[in-house]
């Protein structure tokens, strides 16, 4: 009797560990809490729903995806400490951060493990520096930069322009860009401002742009300041049009800006408000999960699980060390794999070319008026 | 000129809130050497309760009384009997270290139970402008100046005027005399705990709108409310309404004066000038200890 329980407990403990062995572990650092935390929830809900999905339809080669979140804080400090913990586990992929700052202090780590790495950050220096292992889950700012300073300066007819942007990592990345962009279409910067992450009385900020009265004012902060200086914007009287990312004109900062956000308009390289089906249903099945219509940062997290999908099944074997080289100039259609939304390519730095959009806020809505197509 | 006005009036509501907290930080250290390093945490909290009675609701001014209410019982009473008391016999030291741990508590708590985003808050004033001497100004910053003003006036006069407030004083400068002399001493100091909950709720009801409903979101409060306390002086209360003042304004004109790339460091210039040349704090005074 008791050898038979043995042999009993014995199987199930071999069952139960090959089962374990079976399923394919992603490992994710995001911004769960502190400044960044719109970002990190997004971003962790859209890869919880895309795995759930995944693995309800049999997972990837007959693998189930799971995944495990670590809370960064916001903070490059942390997101290190957690990353390193993250690759201790040996995990297939590496997803996160979603900051920059996070990112360039963490892609070291997953490189050197040989780990890739499939990020959110949009600092351009980030694929700039021969990252073999490190991803984009949408435009880095040397390739959105140039399509908004060419907005501003054709479509908005701005002759000059100021330029607030928040002093990190995200923020000077961009300002550096457009500065750039902007001077080489003749359009001139009148006011240059930086201001903190954090920070809650923009009264200074908005003071200067009125006495540089610019005729567009291009915004580049984090979600809960933009909503700041949409308010002060207005109250003070600021007339002239408003131009940003998605930071600026994103679901979260409708909700807290509220009237203030209407007019401004942004370039955006993913919106739950594209007119895209594949996008349409995505925006439904997560707002169904979480109650709550997800940002650029839900659908960034989703695309992230369905990238190791798709090269994962390209390969056609789990290979944690041949990952990267194979999506390395990888083109994914949507057509073969609907979770990627949108016919996406990816460079051999881990750039991505896409189609994007230019989006106004109409009425406390996103309104997309134009589509933007591939590059290539 | 016209942006000098409208940076002062902005900077003097932001100061305005800052006074309001750093009141209770004053309040505190003269009744009990409590130094309350979770102060701006304690700002944080009434929103989000006042946020909660709404969820299962309330009208937002039931949930004004509600989140006042609890904020005193949870923030004055609990906080004095359940932390200071048993810690303040170990010195200020160990003190000021729980109540950095309760900081971390209260943070955690809300990010855990309610959401780690930040919401949006209905305001008690309504939002537009009115026009001062020409200016646009604010009725939110009008509101919170009021607001702010009133409450402190109601401060000053019930310790100055009433004999509640003499007796709260004599707790605070002597406590062995005034216990000789029947001042109820442990009820005086239990009364200036729920006083401070009563004024970071009121603070947190005024700021929210602005800051928004966010864990964090005390972090930066806490800290200018205690430079302000500092820069005004920590044992006096109408130097921290001064130093709250000061800071909300010098914020602002550092900002577009100097740059506003340095406009975090300005205060803590300010600060240590104070601190090096008037460690009292401006309108302190020296107070002198046995050894």
């Amino acid at each position: 009797m008791k050898s038979t329980l043995l042999v009993g407990a014995l199987l199930t403990a071999m069952t139960a560990t090959s089962a374990l062995a079976q399923a394919i572990k992603l490992a994710d650092v995001a911004e769960l809490s502190g400044g960044g935390a719109t970002v990190g929830t997004n971003w962790k809900n859209g890869i919880d729903l895309a795995i759930e999905e995944i693995n309800a339809k049999g997972g990837v080669l007959g693998r189930k995806l799971e995944v495990t979140h670590a809370d960064s804080q916001s903070n490059p400090g942390v997101a290190r400490a957690q990353v390193q913990k993250a690759l201790d586990a040996e995990p297939y992929v590496l997803l996160g951060p979603g900051y920059s700052g996070s990112v360039k202090v963490t892609a070291p780590l997953a490189a050197e493990a040989g780990i890739a790495q499939i990020m959110g950050g949009e600092a351009a220096e980030l694929t700039q520096a021969g990252n073999k292992f490190l991803f984009r889950t949408s435009f880095g700012q040397q390739s959105s930069m140039p399509k908004v300073a060419k907005y501003i300066h054709d479509e908005m007819k701005a002759k000059t322009v100021a330029v607030v942007w928040v002093n990190n990592d995200f923020g000077r990345g961009g300002r550096d860009v457009i500065v750039k962009e902007l001077d080489g279409l003749g359009s001139k910067v009148v006011a240059d401002l930086s201001t903190e992450a954090g920070q809650a009385d923009f009264a200074a900020d908005v003071g200067k742009i009125k006495a540089a009265n610019p005729d567009a004012v291009f915004v580049y902060l984090n979600e809960e300041e933009s909503a700041r200086i949409l308010k002060e914007l207005k109250r003070q009287g600021v007339t002239a049009p408003l131009m940003g990312e998605t930071t600026l004109i994103g679901q979260k900062v409708i909700e807290l800006a509220g009237d203030a956000a209407n007019g401004a308009r942004g370039h955006v390289g993913l919106t739950t408000d594209a007119p895209v089906d594949l996008i349409k249903a995505f925006r439904e099945k997560f707002s169904k999960k979480y109650n709550y219509v997800p940002d650029h940062n839900g659908l960034k997290g989703y695309l992230a699980v369905y990238m190791v999908k798709a090269t994962t099944e390209k390969m056609g074997k789990v290979d944690p060390k041949k990952f990267a080289d194979t999506l390395h100039g990888l083109t994914i259609k949507a057509a073969d794999e609907p979770g990627i939304l949108m016919d996406v390519t990816f460079s051999d730095t881990g750039d991505i070319d896409r189609q994007s959009f230019l989006v106004e806020v109409v009425e406390g809505r996103q309104v997309v008026k134009q589509v933007l197509p591939k590059v290539k | 000129m016209s942006n000098l006005f409208d940076l002062v009036v902005a900077g003097l509501a932001t100061g305005a809130i800052y006074a309001l907290v750093a009141v209770g930080f004053t309040l505190l250290w003269q009744t009990s050497q409590t130094i309350n390093f979770a102060q701006g945490e304690f700002v944080m909290l009434p929103a989000f309760l006042m946020l909660a009675a709404m969820h299962v609701g309330a009208p937002f001014w039931l949930a004004i009384i509600l989140g006042i209410l609890l904020s005193m019982i949870l923030l004055g009473l609990a906080f004095k009997l359940l932390l200071v008391d048993p810690m303040m016999r170990h010195g200020v030291l160990p003190l000021a270290i729980a109540t950095m741990a309760l900081a971390i508590g209260i943070k955690e708590a809300v990010k855990q139970f309610f959401s780690a985003e930040a919401s949006p808050f209905p305001s008690i004033v309504p939002t537009g402008d009115v026009s001062i001497l020409g200016h646009a100004v604010s009725l939110q910053s009008i509101g919170v100046l009021i607001v702010a003003i009133l409450a402190v006036v109601g401060l000053t006069t019930l310790l100055n005027r009433t004999s509640l407030g003499h007796q709260m004083q004599a707790a605070a400068q002597n406590p062995t005399v005034a216990r000789i002399i029947g001042v109820p001493v442990e009820r005086m100091i239990l009364l200036t705990f729920l006083i401070n909950a009563f004024l970071v709720a009121l603070a947190s009801l005024l700021i929210t709108p602005i800051y928004l409903a966010k864990f964090s979101s005390g972090e930066v409060l806490g800290q200018a409310a205690f430079i302000a306390a500092i820069v005004g002086g920590f044992n006096q209360v109408r130097g921290a309404i001064a130093g709250g003042l000061l800071i909300g304004v010098l914020d602002n004109l550092a900002a577009s004066y100097i740059s506003t790339q340095y406009r975090a460091a300005v205060p803590m210039i300010f600060l240590i000038i104070v601190i090096l040349f008037r460690p009292q704090g401006l309108l302190g005074r020296a107070e002198e200890r046995t050894v």
